[in-house]
């Protein structure tokens, strides 16, 4: 259990580091800027109640928030992906037959189920918030390209990172 | 009761959901238009220290780059010191000059965190209220305009840059002083603006310097970008739109100066003396 919270704790402070101080300078062409850090959320264990996993996302949301200048707006973005997350998991997984404190990671649950999970997280999280930081409807098809194209350069990163911390033994 | 207990404990995920959304929401529209002080933002101790210590870091790499642009700009105010004039009259006495009182003073500062790929900007810099900042003072640069303050922290402060969906500078042509009104474009492209509302009857040249005018809160004739387009595709105000190559590479901004105009403070009690009257 401990170890969960140690492992937990690490990968909040790693992700934040690397979004605030790296991803934040990154764009490509003006038009995809990528948001690493929701990883944090994807990759809580299927076991967390919904109370904390609201809290948890609400205070990633501001950490952001206090580094971006935008108080609030990534806090909103991130309680909707809990939300979304929370539905996607109750739709496909069933949550008998895993071992102690299972997270839902790339080298568990095989590739084309965490594809399609970090997807549509991806794209409800990213589209919800370039919406809401434009606020306009005059901008629309650009905001929309924006995210569509910031939620694919997410992806690839979140699949190149379920990669990296590959563990064969744990796919049954 | 029970049933709407049992109710809400089945669906619990939806309840968390909308407290949670609606506390962000109160936040968000609280809070981002800077009108209130919040502790969420890069002036608080925590953030401002992180990104001045990883912008020391990053300083290195541009030194060459900041060193080439001081140079420059130490060889035009050398310039302009009163030891580069000849002088070719040949009686000379001292006057005390009264016409002339300090009216803009400038504080310097470092950029140490600063955004362009988003479609509102920010700009964080290492001096605050302690420096004599305040809220609402122009910031520029060598090369031109930067922003505006707005908000102060006692060791920090935040500009709203240029590329931000709500700054808008009263502009004019260098040439022949038609006013306008200066936007960042829709299309997120740090280097384009638009300089839109001038009138029909001015006669634009493409390349000509576009500066700030008499009415913004800097100095006149701080340049703003030059003409890249006579006749923009955006279509905003009434009157002739251009498209405007900003001068200012925000991606490189190393040092900024904020602009102390010292009659702000009479001019805006003046106006909004005007405004009480009407």
């Amino acid at each position: 259990m401990s170890r969960v919270i140690l492992l937990n704790l690490v990968r909040f402070i790693a992700l934040v580091f690397i979004q605030v101080f790296l991803l934040k300078n990154i764009s490509l062409y003006d038009l995809s800027t990528p948001y690493l850090y929701i990883l944090f959320i994807l990759l809580l264990p299927f076991e967390i109640p919904n109370l904390l996993l609201f809290i948890l996302a609400f205070i990633l949301g501001l950490t952001i928030d206090a580094f971006y200048d935008t108080p609030g707006l990534h806090a909103m973005a991130c309680v909707l992906l809990a939300f979304v997350r929370i539905l996607f998991i109750s739709i496909t997984v069933q949550k008998e037959g895993f071992d102690n404190e299972p997270e839902p990671t790339l080298s568990l649950m095989g590739f084309r189920w965490f594809f399609t999970y970090a997807l549509i997280l991806t794209l409800f999280h990213h589209f919800f918030l370039f919406v809401l930081e434009v606020f306009r409807f005059s901008e629309i098809q650009y905001t929309l390209a924006r995210a569509l194209l910031s939620s694919i350069f997410t992806v690839f990163l979140i699949l190149i990172s379920g990669l990296l911390f590959y563990k064969s033994k744990e796919r049954k | 009761m029970r049933n709407l207990l049992i109710f809400i404990t089945k669906y619990n995920a939806f309840f968390l959901f909308i407290i949670f959304e609606i506390s962000a929401l109160v936040i968000y529209i609280k809070y981002n238009s800077f009108q209130k002080a919040t502790f969420i933002n890069s002036t608080n101790q925590i953030t401002g220290n992180l990104y001045a210590r990883v912008d020391q870091l990053k300083g290195y790499i541009s030194l060459r780059e900041v060193n080439d642009s001081l140079a420059r700009e130490n060889a035009s105010l050398r310039g302009q010191l009163k030891t580069s004039f000849y002088i070719d009259s040949v009686a000379k006495h001292k006057v005390v000059d009264t016409v002339y009182k300090q009216q803009y003073e400038y504080i310097d500062a470092a950029v140490i965190n600063n955004s362009i790929n988003h479609r509102n900007n920010y700009i964080t810099i290492n001096k605050g209220s302690r420096a004599g900042i305040a809220k609402g003072m122009g910031v520029i640069c060598p090369q031109g305009v930067v922003g505006k303050i707005v908000f102060v922290g006692e060791h920090f402060s935040i500009i709203q840059s240029l590329l931000h969906k709500e700054t808008i500078i009263s502009a004019a042509l260098a040439g022949t002083k038609d006013l306008g009104s200066f936007s960042w474009s829709d299309n997120m492209d740090p280097h384009a603006g638009l300089l839109y509302d001038v009138s029909n009857s001015a006669s634009p040249k493409l390349g000509e310097l576009v500066v700030t005018s008499d009415l913004s809160l800097f100095p006149a004739g701080v340049p703003i970008g030059k003409i890249s387009n006579l006749h923009s595709k955006t279509a905003k105000g009434s009157f002739l739109n251009m498209d405007v190559t900003i001068a200012v590479d925000f991606s490189k901004l190393q040092y900024v100066y904020v602009v102390d105009n010292k009659f702000a403070a009479e001019q805006l009690g003046l106006e909004a003396q005007q405004k009480k009257d009407e």
